[in-house]
């Protein structure tokens, strides 16, 4: 499908602004296995401290980045799918929003005027223009969804009475339904409690509401990361991998993605499980929520691997009668036409079994009690969001610029080998993370050079030392799989242009199909979900405003153990005997 | 859905009620289980240990920036082997974590509220207590030591 003029320009800046910005997020992710295994023994490198990098990575990479490539991505999958153009008012509101609120957000950071870490933890406080520019974000991330896709599915669904919506647009729906839910208890907590205490409308507020807020949205953000991934393992896939290629199963991917839209919601807790003030029934039952919403994930394992296994027989029917062999006759490296892209979402598959599985470690219950907080949990979460959903956004990334430009992937070799190097530098940071937290203690979130593993330190604690030594080493193939990836990006963008511009994504057939009405009555699901969500929210939510918290917090910034208001009314008074020595 | 598929949903579903029930053991069973809503200690402002009997402890932790109150300003307590203690969390300023290394006491500290954990103490030696949630530019030096003897 053609595409021109705004929309085009709109769709493609979406995808390279967000990742000039991770250029600068990924560097810092580097940094930090540095400062934490003592090779950088400082608080700060070039000028950038190491919590407000740490702040900008989090924020960037999985927030930043992953927003804007959702609404890139959902812009260009619906236009695709259902053959309607964008209206570009919707567009170019939402690209202002969203790149407006992100320049906000990103200069409270980068000025050191909101150093609090990707999740915000009142009552440390920053600077207001970060929360406001957050909220922005989101906003204009939504306008496409209300604006742009929901009409023109149902002018489509119209037009085509007796047909399902496509699955990747049905996924595509689901996700930023998903978004807009998920949005509401964490705009809840920017607008009523972390904005007005930053610019001084209120004195104290409470922090554990605010942290039981932001998990509301802070667990389902998880799966708005990984849904566009799972549209293209479900509906692209197979047709990378071969022309031939098939979905084994429509319906199962809508099964998938409904599960994901009803227990996505009511797990939040399980990032609190550590905490005081909140009923540990309550705790249980959003474990039990936890392990619903992992079936999904099993449910996409079986399908993807089924898909792989028709696409690998149909391509080379040699293997057909065989159980196992038939994985040696997948694209895992190869160069013709765009099977490059196989390579992301391979390296990212293997990654995300491992995440999978360490997720279920974290979601159960009293087990999380030996690894919360400590390396193992972004250990964890990089296999995640780190591996699956990244190496898939960076390779559609590419490919989409690549079909938007009308050029050539350059340096395709590169590209194509880029995921393996990301992949194998994520398994030694991981299983160093994962082990180094989970025996033996060691925390995330510490500039641990300075202290733990630094050896003239009093606290200097060797048996920490190896894993992160092994995280280095991990650390410094993450950043030379990004580097390769960077050279192709930027390689393609650039290239000469050799046909027209278009949107088209590879969209693969389903193998077995049925009618599936009742999985399509998304409003219905919609729902259902808010219903879950909500019944599951309100016992901890009375927890945390009538029974576990005794008294409201002031703000504090990370600099200072004094409350914010006394030291800026010890900082007035002195300036004011400065000034009146002065007149003296 | 063909029997393929159906065996997998079946599996993956059994498989997680398997962990299910292991960890409802675990909690209900052997009594390893999670902090829950405390409502009759108010947040108190003074580290302290409180010795009740031979081998039982009471241990008021006030976590601050950037240092564990463990009684009257010490980071550093020393109880016999064999104690069980009853530790109770808060803090002062901001939000904290307390990992006590090599345990299952892993606690969040948050202002206005107060966090349990009982624990006991078998093995003697030094228990690295760490913070382990971003609370300033301190944070890298905010730990304690529960010496066992």
């Amino acid at each position: 499908m053609r595409v021109e003029g705004s929309i085009r320009f709109i769709i493609l800046s979406e995808i390279v602004f967000p990742i000039l910005l991770l250029m600068f997020g990924i560097y810092h992710g580097v940094m930090q296995v540095l400062y934490r295994a003592g090779i950088i023994k400082a608080d700060s490198f070039l000028g950038i401290d190491y919590y407000q990098g740490l702040t900008l990575h989090g924020v960037i990479n999985a927030i930043v980045f992953t927003t804007f490539f959702a609404v890139a991505f959902g812009n260009g999958v619906v236009m695709y799918a259902l053959k309607k153009p964008l209206r570009p008012a919707v567009q170019w509101i939402a690209w202002i929003l969203m790149v407006g609120g992100t320049l906000m957000a990103a200069w409270a950071m980068f000025t050191k005027r909101a150093t609090v870490l990707y999740t915000f933890y009142p009552p440390l406080i920053g600077h207001w223009t970060f929360y406001i520019g957050a909220v922005l974000l989101v906003v204009g991330s939504l306008l496409p969804f209300f604006f742009d896709w929901i009409p023109n599915t149902i002018a489509w669904k119209r037009e085509n009475p007796d047909q399902k919506i496509p699955l990747a647009v049905f996924g595509v729906m689901v996700n930023h339904t998903l978004w807009t839910i998920m949005i509401i208890p964490v705009a809840i907590e920017i607008l009523f409690q972390l904005f007005p205490l930053s610019v001084g409308l209120v004195d104290e507020i409470n922090p554990l509401l605010a942290r039981t807020l932001f998990w509301f949205f802070g667990h389902p953000v998880v799966y708005f990361w990984l849904l566009p991934a799972y549209v293209m393992l479900y509906t692209m896939l197979p047709k990378i991998a071969s022309e031939k290629g098939k979905l084994y199963s429509d319906p199962a991917g809508r099964l998938a993605f409904v599960l994901f839209l009803l227990f996505s919601l009511p797990v939040g807790l399980h990032h609190q499980f550590t905490e005081p003030g909140i009923s540990n029934v309550w705790k249980l039952i959003h474990a039990i929520f936890t392990f619903c919403v992992a079936l999904p994930s099993l449910i996409t394992a079986f399908t993807v691997a089924a898909s792989l296994e028709y696409t690998a027989k149909a391509e080379d029917p040699s293997v057909r009668n065989s159980k196992f062999y038939w994985w040696t006759r997948l694209p895992y490296l190869r160069l013709e036409g765009d099977k490059w892209l196989f390579s992301y979402l391979f390296a990212g598959l293997v990654l995300f079994f491992f995440g999978g599985i360490t997720g279920i470690v974290n979601a159960s219950y009293n087990l999380n009690l030996t690894v919360h907080n400590t390396a193992y949990v972004p250990g964890h979460f990089h296999t995640t969001v780190g591996g699956l959903v990244l190496l898939s956004f960076l390779g559609m990334s590419l490919y989409m610029v690549s079909k938007l430009r009308g050029t050539d992937v350059k340096f395709k070799g590169l590209a194509a080998l880029a995921p393996y190097f990301w992949m194998q530098g994520m398994f030694m940071f991981s299983y160093a993370m994962m082990v180094g937290g989970a025996l033996e203690g060691f925390p995330r979130r510490t500039n641990a050079g300075l202290t733990y593993l630094n050896p003239d330190s009093p606290l200097y604690r060797p048996e920490w030392v190896g894993y992160a030594q092994l995280s280095v080493v991990g650390g410094a193939l993450l950043g030379i799989g990004f580097v390769l990836f960077l050279i192709a990006f930027f390689g393609t963008l650039f290239a000469p242009k050799v046909r027209e511009a278009t949107i088209e994504f590879p969209i693969a057939q389903a193998y077995h199909d049925a009618p599936t009405p009742v999985l399509n009555n998304l409003k219905g699901w919609t729902v259902a979900a808010v219903v879950l969500a909500v019944l599951s929210y309100i016992p901890p939510l009375y927890d945390v405003t009538q029974r576990g918290v005794f008294h409201n917090s002031p703000a504090y910034n990370e600099q200072y153990p004094i409350p914010l208001k006394q030291l800026q009314q010890t900082q007035s008074q002195s300036d004011e005997k400065l000034s009146l020595k002065e007149e003296r | 859905m063909d029997r393929a598929e159906r065996n997998a949903i079946a599996t993956a579903v059994a498989l997680l009620l398997f962990f299910f029930v292991l960890i409802v053991y675990a909690a209900k069973g052997l009594r390893i289980d999670l902090p829950t809503c405390i409502t009759d200690v108010e947040p108190f402002k003074e580290g302290r240990l409180i010795q009740h009997a031979k081998d039982r402890y009471e241990l008021h932790v006030v976590a601050k920036m950037w240092l564990f109150d463990f009684n009257q300003g010490q980071t550093e307590i020393e109880i016999p082997a064999g104690s069980t203690v009853d530790i109770y969390l808060t803090s002062a300023d901001v939000v904290h974590g307390m990992h006590i290394n090599g345990t299952t006491v892993n606690l969040m500290a948050i202002p206005g509220t107060v966090n349990y954990a009982r624990y006991k103490f078998t093995k003697p030696g030094v228990y690295h207590v760490v913070c382990h949630e971003f609370c300033g530019v301190g944070h890298q030096a905010m730990q304690a030591k529960i010496v066992v003897k």
